[in-house]
C-alpha cells in the first residue's frame, strides 16, 4: 500500500521552454506513458517523487502495525500468510524507491527524509493493532482501500510507477481477500471472536474512510495531479466507490460500521456516510495520532542499530579481491 | 477440546496435549520444534532489519523454517494417530514437551548474532536434511527434499553475511565475535542422538547426527578462515533441549507465541 492524497503538487518551478511543455502536456493527452529519459517539466517531475516515496514510506512503516502481531498469529498457517503479507508490503516498498530513483533521486536522500520527519506516509499507520482482529480488519479494509487508490495508478501517465503499480495492485487484491477471510472465520467463529471482529470495525472504519484524503472541496493541488493523468479520480469519487464494495460486505459478515448515519440512497445507488471527523485526521497528519511516534521512532532505532551493518558491507564489497580471495 | 465452558472443565482450559512418545515421534517433533523456534526467532526481526533488502531475505529464512516445521508437525500428527495437527503440537505443548535445540531458542542479540545463530544452524541442517532424502522412511525423506534445498540456500546467505561481518569493519568483526563466544557452546548439542534416536538410527529410519560432524566442521572452518574468526575454546557445553530442559527463553517465547490459541481452546482461526 498506500497513496493517500496528501496535497502533493508542487507549486510550478522555474519557467519552462514552453514549447517542450505543450509536447508534454500533448503527449500526456495522448495517453502517452512518459519514461525516465523524456522530458518531463521540474514540478511534474517533484510531484511523482513525492506521491511516490510517499507511498514507499506507508509500504514501510505499514510493516510496523501487523508485523506486531507476526509472534502471536493463533495458527501456523496464520502466522506464515501474515509474514508472506508483511513481506510482500516490504518488497512493495523497494520497487516504489526504486521507481523514485528513476526520477533521479537516491533511496537512502529519501528514507532520510522519512526519519527526519519531514516526509508523509499514510495516516491509517499511526493506529495500533490491539487483537488478532485488527490483521483481519487491516487485510479488507486498508488494502481495500489502498486497491480502490491504485488501480487507477496502473494507468499514470509515468511508466515506471504505473508499471510498479501492476505488479503492487495484483498483491493488495490477494491481501484484501485474506483479510476478508480472517475477518468471516472470526464472525463464523465464538461470541468472543465475533465480538473481537466488530470491535476492530470500530476502530477501523473511520480512519479507513480518512485514508482517501480530505475531501475535495478542500484539496486544491489535485487539479494539476489529475492534468497529468497522475491521479484520475478525486478523493470522494474514490471514498464513494470503497463505501459502495465495502457496505455490502460488511453486511455480509454480519458487523455493523460504526456510523449511526450510514444509509443506502436508493435514488442515486449509493451508500451515503455520516460526518468525517477531520479534525483527527489532521491531527494524525500533524504528528498526534495515536502511534506516529512509536512508528517513526521504530523505523529510526532500526536504521541507527542497522548502520554498524551496512557500514561493514560497504567496507568488505570494498575490499580488495585479494584479500578476500585469500581468505576464501 | 470441545469449547463447552462447565466449570468442571476449567482446568483443561488452554492445558497442554498428553502425548505418548514414541521414538520416532519424539526424533519428529526435535526437527519440527527446531524448525518452529528458529523461525519464530527470525520473524521477530520483521518491521526492523538494517537493509531493507534483508528485511525480505530474513521473511524468506523464517517461511522456509515455519513450513518445514508444518510438514513435521502433520507428519508427526500422522504416526501419532491421535488425531493432533500442527497446531496442537505448535500451540498447545508446555515448554518442557519442546524438544528444540538450546541453539535456536537463544534471543536474536544483534544481526550478527542472528546471522550466525543461522550460519551454526544451516551448517548441520543442510547436510542433514541431505542424508535424509536416503531415509528408510518415504514422507521423511520427502520432507527432506524440499528441506535440504532451502537450507543450502540458508547456508550460502548466512555464511555470505558472517564472513561480510568478519570481513567488514573493527566493530562488525567485534560484535561477530562477541556473538561467537555467546553461541558456541551450544552447538555441541546438533550432534547427539538421545537413545531412541540412535535405535532409529540403526535401524536406518534417521540419520545418526554425530556423522555429520566432520562435514559441519570442514564448513565451519572454511567461513571462519574466511571472516576471521577463531573458534573459540571452553569447557562449557550445555544441553537438554532434546529432552525439554530449555533455557529461561523458550518460556517467553512460547508465552507471547502461545497465548491467543491458548486463550481460545476449541476456536478455529
Ligand atoms: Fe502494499
Ligand atoms: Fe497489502
Amino acid at each position: 500500500m498506500y497513496t493517500q492524497a496528501l496535497n502533493t503538487a508542487e507549486a510550478p518551478g522555474a519557467p519552462v521552454d514552453a514549447a517542450a511543455a505543450a509536447r508534454f502536456q500533448a503527449r500526456i493527452d495522448a495517453e502517452q506513458r512518459i519514461e525516465p529519459r523524456d522530458f518531463m517539466p521540474e514540478a511534474y517531475r517533484r510531484t511523482l517523487i513525492r506521491q511516490i516515496s510517499q507511498h514507499a514510506h506507508s509500504e514501510i512503516v505499514g510493516m510496523l502495525p501487523e508485523g506486531n502481531w507476526i509472534t502471536r498469529a493463533p495458527s501456523l498457517r496464520r502466522k506464515a500468510a501474515l509474514l508472506a503479507k508483511v513481506q510482500d508490503e516490504g518488497g512493495h516498498g523497494l520497487y516504489l524507491y526504486a521507481a523514485a530513483e528513476t526520477l533521479g533521486v537516491a533511496r537512502e536522500a529519501l528514507v532520510d527524509q522519512l526519519l527526519a520527519g519531514v516526509a508523509k506516509y499514510s495516516s491509517i499507520f499511526n493506529y495500533p493493532t490491539l487483537t488478532w482482529a485488527d490483521i483481519g480488519a487491516i487485510g479488507w479494509l486498508v488494502d481495500g482501500a489502498a486497491i480502490m487508490n491504485q488501480i487507477p495508478l496502473c494507468r499514470c501517465s509515468y511508466g515506471p510507477y504505473a508499471r510498479a503499480m501492476i505488479r503492487i495492485c495484483k498483491e493488495e487484491s490477494f491481501h484484501q481477500r485474506q483479510g476478508f477471510e480472517i475477518m468471516l472465520t472470526l464472525c463464523r467463529g465464538t461470541p468472543a471472536q465475533k465480538a473481537m471482529a466488530q470491535d476492530a470495525l470500530d476502530r477501523w472504519w473511520w480512519p479507513v474512510l480518512m485514508m482517501f484524503g480530505p475531501p475535495d472541496a478542500q484539496s486544491q493541488h489535485s487539479q494539476t495531479s489529475t492534468r497529468w493523468k497522475i491521479k484520475r479520480f478525486s478523493n470522494d469519487e474514490l471514498r464513494q466507490k470503497f463505501l459502495d464494495a465495502t457496505v455490502p460486505q460488511a453486511r455480509f459478515l454480519g458487523l455493523t460500521p460504526p456510523d449511526p448515519a450510514l444509509a443506502f440512497d436508493a435514488e442515486t445507488g449509493h451508500w451515503r456516510a455520516g460526518p468525517i471527523d477531520w479534525a483527527e485526521f489532521e491531527a494524525v497528519l500533524a504528528g498526534n495520532g495515536p502511534c506516529n511516534r512509536e512508528r517513526l521512532e521504530a523505523r529510526r532505532r532500526a536504521h541507527e542499530d542497522g548502520a554498524w551493518v551496512r557500514d561493514a558491507a560497504r567496507a568488505h564489497a570494498e575490499k580488495p579481491r585479494a584479500t578476500k580471495a585469500q581468505a576464501a | 477440546m470441545s469449547g463447552i465452558c462447565e466449570p468442571a472443565m476449567g482446568a483443561m482450559v488452554g492445558s497442554a496435549l498428553t502425548l505418548v512418545e514414541t521414538p520416532l515421534l519424539r526424533a519428529l517433533l526435535a526437527r519440527a520444534d527446531d524448525a518452529l523456534i528458529l523461525g519464530h526467532r527470525l520473524s521477530e526481526w520483521t518491521g526492523h532489519a538494517p537493509i531493507l533488502e534483508e528485511e525480505l531475505a530474513l521473511a524468506n529464512l523464517a517461511l522456509d523454517l515455519i513450513g518445514q516445521a508444518r510438514l513435521l508437525y502433520e507428519y508427526a500428527g500422522a504416526i501419532e494417530g491421535a488425531g493432533h495437527g500442527e497446531d496442537d503440537f505448535a500451540y498447545f505443548r508446555d515448554p518442557p514437551q519442546f524438544r528444540n535445540l538450546l541453539l535456536v531458542e537463544q534471543p536474536n542479540g544483534d544481526f550478527a548474532a542472528t546471522m550466525l545463530r543461522h550460519f551454526l544452524y544451516a551448517a548441520f541442517a543442510d547436510p542433514y536434511w541431505r542424508a535424509m532424502t536416503a531415509a528408510g522412511d518415504a514422507t521423511l525423506a520427502a520432507i527432506a527434499a524440499k528441506a535440504e534445498k532451502e537450507m543450502a540456500y540458508h547456508l550460502r546467505h548466512a555464511a555470505a553475511w558472517v564472513i561480510r561481518l568478519g570481513d567488514g569493519t573493527a566493530e562488525s568483526h567485534r560484535r561477530l565475535a562477541a556473538a561467537l563466544d555467546a553461541l558456541w557452546p551450544f552447538t555441541g548439542e546438533m550432534f547427539t542422538a538421545e537413545a531412541g534416536e540412535a535405535a532409529l538410527a540403526e535401524a536406518g529410519a534417521v540419520i545418526d547426527p554425530a556423522t555429520l560432524r566432520p562435514l559441519w566442521d570442514a564448513t565451519i572452518d572454511r567461513v571462519f578462515a574466511a571472516a576471521n574468526l577463531a573458534r573459540p575454546s571452553g569447557e562449557w557445553a550445555p544441553s537438554g533441549g532434546r529432552a525439554g530442559r530449555h533455557s529461561e527463553h523458550l518460556g517467553h517465547l512460547l508465552a507471547t507465541m502461545q497465548h491467543l490459541a491458548r486463550s481460545h481452546p476449541g476456536a478455529t482461526w
